[in-house]
Parts: C-alpha cells; structure tokens; sequence
C-alpha cells in the first residue's frame, strides 16, 4: 500500500527495511529528520542508533560497525559530508562497505540553508573527495520512491564491491512528500571478513590505513563497477535532436521542458543519470543518430556534471564532434527557463563548452 | 638462566627505538589480556604517529589502523556491534589529547564502553619530536625552539569530572614498581570495561630518549624529576572506589 512520506523519513525507515544495524547521525539541515527518525526507530527494532558529537565522529562510528560487517549508515548535507572526507577515503582503503546519504544545501562555504538544495556535492562526491584516487558508487534518485529504491538496494551493493555507496540528493526531494511503497524488511549476513575480535588472518585483509597493498585489486574493482553499475534514463530520446542531460530534481524540470519544445516542434530528448559515479556513458553511446546538441542542465554555479557530460562525449565516437551546452544555475531552473535556454542554443545565442 | 616468563607469542620483535616505553606497554596489554582469556576476544583500534608501530609486531586481524585521533569512534562503532569483546584503542598523546581531543572527551562524556590506552611521551614522537599539549613548560622540541611557551595539558581532572568515566590511572615504564603497579591499572581498565561496562583510560608516561635527546637514565631521572610534576601517577577515579 502507498502512504505519503517525507524523502527524509522515508530513506531512513528504507535503511531500517534494509536491515541497518546501526545509524550514525549530527543534526544538520536539511537532513535532521533522518538522525530524529531514526532517534526512535532503530531502538523500536532493537537497533542501535547514535548521536555523535560531529561529522567527523558519524564516520569512524561507521568504519568501527562496517569493520564487523555489520550493515551500518550515516547521513548528513554537504557541510558534515565535507567533515567525513577522512573517513571515507579509509573506508575505501579498507573496503568498508557503508551507505551515506547526502542531502545537498546549496552553495559553498556553509552552504544556503534553504531547503531547496542543490547539486553542487556532485564533482566532490563523483571524485572520490578524500586524499587518494578512490571513487564512491553514487546515485542520484529524483522522487522520493527512487529515493527508498536506492537507499534499500545500497546496502547489497556496498557488500558485493566492499565500497561506500552515497545516495546523493537534495534539500528539495528530502524535504517534499510523496506517496511511496515501503520494500519489505530484510536482513544482511556478517561476512567471513568481518572484524571479529579472534586473531584470525584473512587473506585480503591489510592493517595499515593506506590501502595501497590492495591498489591492484582496488583498481580492478572500480573497473568492474565501471563496466557493471551504470544506471539512466531516457525520456523521448528515439529522434531526438536536441538531448537534455540532468541529475536529480533538474531532470523533473527538463523532463517538463522536453513536452514543451515538443509541443513547439523541436525534437528534444532528456538523458537522465541516475549512477553519477560510474557515470553513465554506456547511455550516452546508446543515443541515435539524430543527436546534434547535448545541453547540461544543473542546479549549482559554474557546472559540475557538465564535465562529465563532455568526458562522455569525448569517450562516445559518434558524439565527438556534437556541441555540448552547459545551463547551470544556482537555483533550480522552471521548466520555462529551460525552455528558452534550448531555443537561445538553437538560435546561436549561446557559446559551446565542448 | 631459568626463563620465568615469556612475552606472549603472538607479540613478534618490535621496531621502537631503544629505550622506548611502548613495547613494556604492549606486552603488559597483552599479559593482562592473555590472563583474562581476551587474546581471541579482543580489537585493537591503533592510533596514528609511534602508536602506530604496533601494527607490524602483534598478529592477527583485530588490530586495525584508524585516522589520527579517531580511534575512540571507531571503537565505539565496533563495541556496538562487539559487545562482549573487550574493544582499545592504543594512541599517543597527540593522537588522543590533540587531533582527537574531542574524540576522548566525546566518547569519555557519554561512557562508551571503551577502553583507552594512551603513551605521553610529552612530544610527537614519530614526525620527529614537535611539541604537543603534553609538552612541559619550557621544553625544548622541533617546534618550540626557544622553549614550550604553553603549559602542559593534564587531561585527569578534566575527565574525573565526567560522571560516566568508570577508571582512570596514570602510570609509567620508568621503573619495574612503577611497571607492577601499571598491570593493575590495565588489568582494571580491562574489568572496568567487561564488569562495569564503563569507560576507561589508562596513560603511561613514556620515555622517549630518541626526543628528548637524552639517555635512557636521564629519560628515567627527568620523568621522576619533571614530567611527573604536570602528569602525577596513580589512580584518579575508579568506580569501584579503589
């Protein structure tokens, strides 16, 4: 049965579904509900929950659980997740598997506090963020039932690969309801891995903090999730000629776009990733022939995703030679807007980045 | 020459500098541990700078290396999950009372059931001897040159105060009374955590003659002398009253 949840409680109680033993959480908005929903949920179904005195300590709490383990989750906005860049380089070099929801403000330094969000943890979430050459599996959910998919499915994705797996949204979608159907409870097993407190040694496993005795297996590993995870979705794309590529809420809007320059005749399409990391240039090799503009649309100042768009391109033979568009803006564009952006490109009033 | 006792065997050839207090301190964890039946039982959360050493000479996966300051995080996380498995951290005195002060006094404040092991050697010993909070009034280290302008940070009083710290003792390598009476102090640290399911903190004051460019005897004399005027020994708080 569909109920109507807030994103933030709703991704909470999907981790409570998915079997999490133990949530970590620092009040920070726009994420508070999670660490308030889940204060009286983990203990209703004898879990753990933990306040913790910063960021920093919400991190280390979860490499101590993902050591043993156990399925183990923190969250915070860009602010705590900067804090946490430490923690999960570590994670990485120790193959800590883990979920961490990020739930964007916008804008540096502390951020806008609005509760729309934005999308500017992108690069920083997509690279890794931390000190080392590591990335994070990342998905970008745009409804609050993607939301509760990603995070319900992160926790098998981190133990098959033993990597941290963000669910990157942003204010707007954790603070906005929508009706939504709870997946059933679940639970994972401890593996053979696991920190157990016996002297036993394992095979793979490393005590130094460096990672780098598993840098050849490390490299492998982001060549299999390269090659294995990448996620899209299109919307009206079969004869499209002008592809709108956005992440997140911006694809709502571009989706509302596209039925717009379609009801004016030009043939517009979206592109929508829904892995930021690996991003999703397998979609990108799969468009049709009647490509001849790609425009990125993104929620934040300068452009972020747009770098990846043009790494695709540039990885795409038959998109080598297609111009590349970037519409970024620090708040979240109307359908309209979008709108005239396509027909300014369309009429040569707006300069290629690629 | 009868053998009374050896270290225990998973404990391998260390590679401290002569005259270092860490390797007594190990082997006198690990005793106590052995004594208690906590050698299968047990995880080591090892801080960053000399502390970390001790990854490469005991073996087995339940030691693990953490980011400098945080092990008393991670040891929270992992008693979470652990909870009959005695859980210490071993850190420095810049890991535990610098970088990761916070970290201490957090964990200390809301009683986790941790146990944390810490070695003042009143300096950064691994980066090369800089000062740090412990260093004494006047000191002469890496980074205060013309002598430590600030006082030395004595962090008993501060956690006596926290009303669900079970056991805090301050002991030190510097003489084998001094080394019998630090057993006891681990050992309660170690019931403090698996009886009283309290926090606990046991510091030794620990030579460091490669530092202080001192011999190991002058090491000696300058602990009894000076270091023990900032950091006394003995037991600062203990739930049962001892």
């Amino acid at each position: 049965m569909k109920e109507l949840w807030k994103g933030n409680e709703a991704m909470a109680e999907a981790a409570v579904r998915a079997g999490v033993q133990l949530y970590v959480g620092y009040p920070i908005t726009p994420q508070s509900e999670i660490v308030e929903y889940m204060s009286a949920r983990m203990p209703e179904v004898g879990r753990e929950f933990v306040q913790s005195e910063s960021e920093i300590g919400s991190i280390n709490t979860v490499i101590g659980v993902g050591l043993t383990g156990a399925r183990c989750m923190t969250s915070s906005t860009g602010v705590g997740i900067s804090l946490m860049q430490e923690g999960l380089t570590s994670c990485f070099a120790r193959g800590v598997p883990c979920v961490i929801v990020d739930v964007n403000r916008s804008g540096c330094g502390m951020g806008s506090r609005d509760f729309g969000g934005g999308q500017d943890d992108y690069l920083r979430s997509t690279r890794g963020g931390g000190n080392g050459d590591y990335r994070l599996l990342v998905y970008i959910p745009n409804s609050v039932k993607e939301a509760v998919e990603f995070v319900y499915n992160a926790f098998e994705l981190a133990e098959k690969y033993r990597n941290p797996v963000m669910v990157l949204t942003e204010g707007r979608l954790g603070q906005m309801m929508e009706p939504v159907e709870m997946p059933p409870f679940k639970e994972g097993e401890i593996p053979a891995w696991g920190i157990d407190g016996t002297t036993k040694i394992m095979e793979d496993y490393d005590s130094s903090d460096s990672g780098v005795v598993n840098d050849a297996k490390y490299r492998a590993k982001l060549e299999l999730m390269e090659a294995s995870e990448q996620r899209w979705e299109t919307f009206c794309i079969e004869d499209a000629e002008v592809v709108l590529v956005a992440v997140g809420m911006t694809s709502r809007v571009c989706r509302g776009a596209v039925k717009r320059l379609r009801e004016q005749g030009v043939k517009a399409g979206l592109l929508r990733p829904i892995s930021a990391w690996p991003f999703p240039v397998n979609g990108f090799a799969e468009l049709p022939a009647s490509v001849k503009k790609l425009i990125c649309v993104e929620v934040d100042n300068y452009g972020q995703v747009i770098e990846d768009v043009l790494i695709a391109a540039k990885k795409v033979e038959a998109l080598r030679t297609t111009p590349v568009y970037s519409y970024a803006h620090h708040r979240l564009m109307t359908s309209n807007d979008v709108v005239k952006f396509v027909n300014a490109v369309n009429n040569n009033e707006v300069q290629e980045v690629g | 020459m009868r053998v009374i006792k050896q270290a225990p065997a998973y404990i391998g050839p260390h590679n401290y500098c002569a005259g270092c207090g860490h390797g007594i301190f190990v082997r006198l964890i690990h005793e106590v541990m052995e004594e208690k039946g906590l050698i299968e039982n047990n995880v080591c959360l090892i801080g960053s700078g000399c502390s970390s050493n001790l990854k490469g000479f005991i073996k087995g996966s339940n030691k693990t290396e953490v980011h400098h300051g945080r092990a008393p995080h991670v040891a929270l996380g992992m008693k979470k999950i652990l909870k009959d498995t005695f859980i210490w951290t071993y850190q420095g005195d810049g890991d535990a009372y610098s970088i990761g002060l916070g970290e201490t006094i957090g964990t200390a404040h809301a009683g986790h059931p941790i146990t944390v092991f810490v070695i003042n050697n009143t300096n950064y010993g691994m980066t090369g001897g800089q000062a740090a909070r412990t260093t004494l009034p006047g000191q002469i280290t890496t980074t205060t040159p013309y002598g430590n302008p600030n006082v030395a940070l004595d962090i008993m009083p501060m956690l006596s105060s926290l009303d669900r710290v079970g056991y805090l003792a301050r002991g030190t390598t510097a003489s084998a009374a001094e080394i019998a009476k630090l057993k006891g102090y681990i050992s309660n640290a170690v019931d403090c955590q698996m009886n009283e399911h309290k926090y606990s903190l046991v510091e030794i004051l620990c030579p460091c003659p490669t530092n202080w460019h001192k011999t190991l005897p002058e090491s000696i004399d300058w602990i009894f002398d000076d270091a023990v005027k900032h950091f006394p020994l003995g037991v600062f708080k203990s739930v049962k009253g001892e």
